[in-house]
């Protein structure tokens, strides 16, 4: 009994001792990460790829080649590419500049309050979308009566219809948008500030540099790598947004006003059960961000900086 | 040449995973909103699990779970209702059911969805042996929509009978007697004494299905005949949809809804502070009525929908929620015997009133005692409900669904009363050939 344990207990040690050799123990520190990317992103990207060429119904699940990529390339799809598009510059511009000002107002010795300004920033991401989505929907709601129609009429302009004209869910899509990652980028930003040596403004400041001068000379350049990453996110965020129009039409909007490139995969794939169609639709729209993204990456240099 | 393939990579992967990564996403996966239990601490009893999107039909099969283990201990359940959202617990059935795994016994299916379930092989039961002997007793266009190929696949919750609620106080302070109210016409005359006299409009009109459905229905035409054949833009069709832009943007006497639809927040607040006359819609929206507009108690009643000419039908049965038994169930038997008992049988149908105040698909209970004791809804509108309904019952039209019910949904959501109606960018007959172009392209 005592040698069948004995055994046991050296053959833990020798299995310890392997796990613990300097050649094998990187590999046991990333497996989790490595098993789960496996199991969780790379088995369903293939799975998505092989779907796209099927026509998938319970118990029917048949190849049809090219099909579904042959009726991507249509009106509606162009019309989603085209607010994913116009979506996705705005949302980036908007939460690049605006965070990096209220970062640099936030880190200053001269604001007040900066606790409550800080908080009162970030909650909007803690809230769930579909929560702000409601509230957002009632104050841009459509009558004389509604929060954002009163706004208007106290400056003498005519009532409008948010949901239903093209410009203005751009406009309430964006806002949520902003609204909602404002305070977590201006976390990112007001670490970056935390970076850069107080010295280098001092020196500025005996050479007879102005504020805009320190801006643009110190705190941006200071701030690029952090600038890079803000706008990937927000370009790869942007591209695959679905909450944000979501919770103002649903699937359905108006003229298709509302509709993204996921929304799209979504309507057609899950609600009309077509998940051979939307898994094409999944597949371009991997390629669109990949495309982009590189680009991206390669204009910022990105790839040069060792400290990415 | 390496080195750009590397940084290929190294961007591929910063794609994926960022994409990947996601922030809370609140419309897939993810647990129920609300489970109830019945009979879990009975010895012996079979488990039974039911998905629905709607709390109150958790209610009703709940209550219906109590009954059933006091009238059948020997085969007692032990009954879980999970509550899910809509979008969602739709999504998680397709999958289930694609996947072959992870289905409930009994779901709830709404019925834009539907079709989506009977597509290639079906995954739920056929429940014919169960109703057939009776089907005299049911509205039966309301089980045909649920089925394919002569099978029945899910237990209509209501009739869906589409009348008029009359706000009464509008329409007195106008001066318009309801009830000589009888053809569209008079509705457009009334309609307009009711905006000249009050400035407020004789109705709205949602951007949805419940803009057109109930009246092309009426004048028994539908998107698709009986044969499955595309009929959105047929000349019936065109001639509603302009007599629906003629109320909204010839004679004034309709404006769009607030919200877009019947169902959200803006709505039932305009609604609630008398913002229009009169609402064209199904009788389960009592239930609505009864939760969010308490203001209109004893002000609303309601009348069988007015007519065009003598052949069209009084009332059309709409919307609708089908439950269905799952062929992943271990005791489909006693699923099936369960939902008879819950939502086929009388006395289920009688609960389905009593409970949940819809209008039940079998029409031999109209008339039962039980149905006709006093409740909310009776309080809050009037006693005659049921009369009114025994008067049109051989009248009742309804609709085709076929598995392309969906897209033609799509389409009026989307583009049909939009362009048509809110914009005005096409005429009600460009819109309707555009929109039946689309679906014929999808179903080639």
């Amino acid at each position: 009994m005592s040698a069948t344990s004995a055994t046991s207990k050296n053959k833990q040690n020798k299995l310890m001792k392997f796990l613990n050799s300097k050649k094998v123990v990187p590999y046991v520190f990333v497996s989790p990460f490595i098993l789960s990317f496996l199991v969780l992103t790379l088995y369903p990207t293939i799975q998505a790829f092989i779907m796209s060429f099927q026509r998938i119904l319970p118990g029917q699940v048949t190849f049809v080649g090219m099909s579904n990529y042959d009726r991507i390339f249509n009106p509606t799809f162009y019309k989603a590419l085209q607010n994913t598009t116009v979506y996705m510059i705005l949302t980036v511009f908007i939460l690049v500049t605006v965070p990096i000002l209220l970062a640099i107002f936030l880190d200053s010795k001269l604001t007040k309050f900066k606790t409550i300004f800080r908080s009162a920033l970030f909650i909007p991401s803690l809230t769930s979308v579909i929560v702000a989505g409601v509230i957002f929907r009632l104050v841009f709601a459509e009558s004389d009566t509604a929060v954002a129609n009163q706004v208007l009429g106290f400056f003498g302009v005519d009532a409008v219809n948010w949901r239903y004209n093209s410009w203005s869910a751009m406009f309430l899509m964006v806002t949520l948008a902003s609204w909602r990652w404002m305070g977590v980028n201006v976390l990112y930003f007001l670490a970056g500030l935390q970076n850069i040596p107080k010295e280098l403004y001092e020196s500025a400041e005996i050479d007879g540099a102005n504020v805009f001068q320190k801006f643009k000379n110190i705190t941006l350049p200071f701030l690029k790598p952090i600038i890079i990453f803000v706008s990937t996110i927000s370009i790869i965020a942007g591209f695959r947004m679905f909450e944000e129009s979501y919770v103002f039409w649903e699937t359905s909007s108006p003229g298709n006003i509302g509709l993204t490139l996921v929304g799209y995969l979504y309507q057609q794939g899950i609600q009309q059960n077509d998940m051979g169609f939307g898994a094409a639709i999944g597949v371009v729209i991997l390629i669109i961000i990949f495309v982009v993204s590189l680009i991206q990456l390669l204009l910022t240099g990105a790839f040069k900086r060792s400290d990415m | 040449m390496k080195k750009l393939l590397f940084l290929s990579l190294v961007a591929f992967l910063i794609v994926v995973l960022a994409a990947c990564g996601g922030d809370g996403d609140d419309t897939a996966g993810g647990d129920a909103d609300e489970v109830e239990t019945v009979g879990t601490d009975l010895e012996d009893a079979t488990d039974l699990t039911f998905w629905t999107f709607a709390g109150t039909h958790a209610d009703f099969f709940a209550s219906a779970a109590e009954r059933w283990n006091e009238e059948y201990p020997d085969r007692a359940i032990a009954f879980t209702a999970e509550t899910y959202p809509f979008d969602q617990m739709h999504n998680n059935l397709l999958l289930a059911l694609q996947s072959g795994s992870g289905a409930p016994d009994l779901v709830d299916i709404e019925i834009a969805r539907f079709p989506n379930f009977l597509q290639g092989d079906v995954q739920l039961e056929p429940l014919n042996d169960l109703i057939e002997g009776e089907l005299d007793n049911f509205i039966t266009e309301r089980l045909d929509i649920y089925g394919k190929d002569g099978n029945y696949y899910g237990a209509p919750t209501h009739l869906g009978a589409t009348v008029v609620y009359y706000n009464t106080e509008i329409m007195d302070e106008a001066g318009v007697d309801i009830d000589s109210i009888v053809t569209w016409d008079d509705y457009i005359e009334a309609g307009k004494q009711v905006v000249e006299t009050t400035g407020i409009p004789m109705t709205t009109i949602a951007d949805g299905w419940y803009g057109i459905w109930p009246y092309i229905t009426q004048r028994h035409s539908d998107f698709f005949d009986e044969n499955g054949e595309l009929t959105l833009d047929n000349d019936i069709n065109i001639e509603t949809l302009e007599f629906i832009n003629q109320m909204v943007n010839e004679d004034g006497i309709a404006e769009m809804s607030p919200g877009g639809n019947y169902h959200s927040e803006e709505f039932y607040g305009f609604m609630n502070d008398g913002g229009q006359a009169s609402l064209v819609i199904p009788m389960f929206y009592m239930k609505d009525f009864t939760t969010y507009m308490e203001d209109l108690e004893g002000k609303i009643e309601i009348r069988p929908m007015p007519i065009w000419d003598e052949s069209d039908a009084r009332t059309v049965g709409m919307g609708g929620t089908g439950t269905a038994v799952t062929n992943q169930s271990e005791n489909v038997d006693l699923a099936k015997d369960f939902l008879y008992f819950a939502k086929l049988s009388e006395e289920g149908n009688i609960h389905l009133w009593t409970e949940l105040g819809f209008d039940p698909p079998r029409w031999d209970v109209w008339d039962a005692p039980e149905v006709r004791e006093d409740n909310i809804y009776y309080q809050f509108f009037h006693d005659d409900i049921f009369d009114i309904l025994l008067d049109i019952r051989d009248d009742v039209a309804s609709v085709n669904i076929t598995e392309h019910t969906p897209d033609v949904l799509d389409e009026i959501d989307t583009n049909i009363m939009h362009n048509a109606i809110r914009e005005q960018s096409q005429t009600p007959e460009e819109a309707l050939r555009e929109a039946a172009d689309r679906v014929r392209s999808v179903m080639d």
